[in-house]
């Protein structure tokens, strides 16, 4: 049994109504799309199909939504059970994160009544990367809600439900590591095929490794992010030495990304375009900055390590592993014939009205559904 | 810590639903070599005279709306592929153009459609095989009652070529299916029927390859056959050869295309950009097997994750157990 019991209080917040607003805003430029074409709201082209709704919402959103994966396989499968109570508030925001990327997705397919061909066996293409994508994250979305469903339960009292999930949760965990696994790796292989297209300072055959370790890294991150907002917002005493522990893992995992991706780009002889002063070699230098500066205060600092520089660690690092996909997906990507894009005001307002949405739920949730545990002050007990 | 015989087989049951997924395959990425009875069109720059009669004839033959040019509503005038426009012909220019045919201050014509390589990125890359490549004329083929509008085509093609019209509620994936509606019916390509200098030549790819062969081999200025609509049609008109670069576009581009260019000057003219003969299909899609054959390491995987989880999860209920166990005995006294 989970010792988590819900937060109460007031609903309607200040930070609540605001995402309400935005997320209304956001509510009319889907109602356009879906009334007058995707072309009415976006600035999507033919030279570049994908904008922001997947880039974002999907690319970099996905891996902001790792904490449930990071943390389950921590706790569950390296058998780490004293982070436990970072578990549930991690997978609440993984499954908002996750369904609203397949929310995101479903504006941005252009026949989505024909979303159906992919659950046809006959229509299947198992070549290719995009199935493979699609399946894992509507699977994985399914498994996410399955997998904070003992929440619903202990609110609820459905003891029944509850003792049937008890007896199968132990697969959906393992599901629920497996998934993450194939299709954020598969993000990376995705963009290989983008050939010639895409700079080749992230057209690379690691491409899906490092997928996986961003996902991976930037789901730690998102941990101690989010994990250091709610302490302070719903007053939850201090974690920092819990959450300090989980970033030196998660700096380990940075540091063997490091050297992936920099020996990769010097072994291809792309350092001087790096370092060529153009604009793709200073989006690459930032992106690696970004993610180097996280890793030196983690590793360097990490015996002083204050709520606040582990916050800043952790902005830092989400920052800089969603510039990489960023760059990889539209930013490295120019598909010649003087195409290009720069995401429209509509377009723009859906994500912020699917983050706002994320965040709106999230509180929400934690106030009514027990995600947090009663504080116990974080003693390392092994 | 056993695992029990009921538990094995929970976590078998779900390895098997998703072992099943690979019971059936659809026909999607199977042609990397030239299809038997594969045809294509071989378009010969130097014969094109720029009267544009296959972008009409196409839209004619595929129910295509004119795409007027700003301002005007007058006639087609593509400036290039579009929703509308599955064949354009490009102009390239340089210096004062007055020559046909050279690269200094000279012109020449290229007509970009889709190519039909051989392995095609947008086959591969369409996770509900609304793009496929056919058996045996290698036609790659659309069916939009497939098609979810994922756009991964577009990003896939080396070549630009799928279309998808933003403007439209609901729309499609556009590009050249070879007028296979009208192959199918004996004739040829809408735009090579109409060709009339044969610079668009429809043809067995095996049959415009050896074609290919005999015109690098033509003495430039001296006069010979070419054939005209498709390469066994009998008809043919007499031309001095041209001065041919010693290449043809496509032979071996990426593994190779259905649609082939011959030209007297460079392919980086018209935009056509310089490609090592693998595909970038093969690349990605090697990466993808490797991991994904036959679904084994998911599934060791996934039956390693399980086993660890349910070890761990069961240490923990025993310790919460014994917790709790604990804290009743607390409250007892």
């Amino acid at each position: 049994m989970s010792e988590a019991r819900p937060l109460g209080g007031k609903i309607f917040t200040l930070t609540f109504s605001i995402c309400l607003i935005i997320s209304g805003i956001a509510l009319y430029f889907t109602a356009k799309r879906f009334i007058f074409g995707i072309g009415s709201v976006a600035n999507l082209n033919d030279g570049y199909p994908w904008g922001i709704w997947i880039a974002y919402d999907v690319v970099v959103g996905t891996a902001f939504a790792c904490g449930g994966y990071v943390m389950a396989l921590l706790v569950y499968v390296i058998n780490k059970g004293e982070y436990h109570p970072l578990v549930r508030p991690a997978l609440l925001a993984s499954m908002f994160g996750y369904t609203l990327a397949g929310v995101s997705v479903f504006l941005d397919i252009g026949r989505y009544f024909h979303a159906y061909n992919l659950y046809l066996p006959w229509q299947m293409n198992f070549h290719s990367v995009m199935f493979e994508v699609a399946m894992c994250i509507g699977t994985y979305i399914l498994v996410l809600w399955l997998e904070f469903a003992p929440a619903f339960t202990e609110k609820w009292k459905l003891e029944k439900y509850r003792k049937f999930l008890d007896k199968i949760i132990f697969a959906l965990i393992g599901l629920g590591v497996l998934l993450p696994t194939m299709h954020q790796s598969s993000l990376g292989t995705m963009m290989l095929m983008a050939g010639f297209k895409l700079d080749p300072l992230w057209h690379s055959s690691t491409l899906p490794l490092l997928f996986l370790l961003t996902a991976v890294i930037m789901g730690f991150a998102m941990v101690v992010f989010e994990a250091t907002i709610a302490s302070r917002v719903y007053n939850l005493g201090d974690e920092t030495s819990m959450l300090a522990k989980v970033s030196r893992i998660m700096s380990w995992v940075l540091g063997f990304y490091l050297v992936v991706r920099l020996q990769n780009i010097f072994m291809r002889g792309e350092m001087g375009h790096a370092f060529s002063g153009s604009f793709l070699g200073n989006m690459f230098l930032l992106e690696n900055f970004l993610l180097i500066l996280g890793f030196i205060i983690l590793t360097f600092m990490r015996n002083n390590l204050t709520p606040r520089l582990l916050f800043i660690a952790a902005a830092v690092i989400l920052a800089g592993g969603s510039l990489f996909r960023f760059n990889t997906y539209i930013i490295g990507y120019d598909p010649g014939t003087g195409w290009n894009y720069f995401p429209s005001v509509g377009e723009q307002m859906i994500t912020y009205g699917l983050i706002a949405m994320e965040i709106a739920a999230y509180t929400l949730f934690v106030k009514y559904f027990p995600v947090f545990s009663a504080h116990e002050p974080a003693v390392s007990t092994k | 810590m056993k695992i029990k015989r009921r538990d094995f087989l929970k976590g078998a049951a779900g390895s098997m639903a998703l072992l099943a997924m690979d019971g059936k395959t659809a026909q999607a990425r199977t042609v990397q070599a030239l299809p038997p009875e594969a045809v294509g069109i071989l378009f010969d720059s130097t014969l094109c005279v720029g009267c544009n009669a296959c972008m009409t004839a196409c839209k004619k033959a595929n129910n295509k709306l004119p795409d007027y040019a700003e301002g005007e509503d007058i006639w087609d005038k593509p400036v290039d592929l579009s929703p509308n426009t599955l064949n354009v012909i490009k102009r390239f220019t340089s210096g004062t153009a007055e020559n046909k045919d050279v690269e200094v201050d000279g012109y020449a014509f290229i007509k970009r459609q889709c190519l039909h390589c051989i392995d095609p990125s947008c086959v591969t890359a369409c996770p509900v095989s609304a793009l496929v490549k056919d058996n045996e004329n290698g036609i790659v083929t659309y069916n939009k009652n497939a098609c979810i509008g994922c756009r991964y085509c577009q990003v896939a093609c080396p070549y630009n070529i799928p279309k998808f019209d933003f403007n439209d509620v609901y729309p499609e994936i556009v590009k050249c299916q070879l007028c296979d509606h009208l192959i199918a019916e004996g004739k040829v390509s809408a735009c090579c029927s109409v060709c009339p200098t044969g610079a668009s030549l429809f043809g067995k790819v095996t049959d415009l390859i050896v074609e290919t062969r005999r015109r690098l081999q033509m003495v430039p200025g001296e006069l010979y056959d070419f054939p005209v609509t498709a390469i066994n049609s009998g008809a043919s008109h007499k031309y001095k050869a041209p001065e041919y670069i010693p290449h043809v576009y496509g032979k071996e581009e990426l593994g190779g295309t259905q649609v082939m260019y011959m030209s007297a000057v460079g392919f980086e003219n018209f935009g056509l950009p310089t490609y090592p003969k693998e595909s970038f299909v093969s690349m990605s899609s090697g990466i993808q097997y490797a991991i994904y054959k036959g679904m084994v390491y998911p599934l060791v995987v996934l039956a390693g994750l399980v086993f660890m989880v349910k070890k761990n999860k069961q240490q923990e209920e025993e310790k919460a157990a014994e917790k709790s166990q604990e804290k009743k005995e607390d409250s007892h006294e």
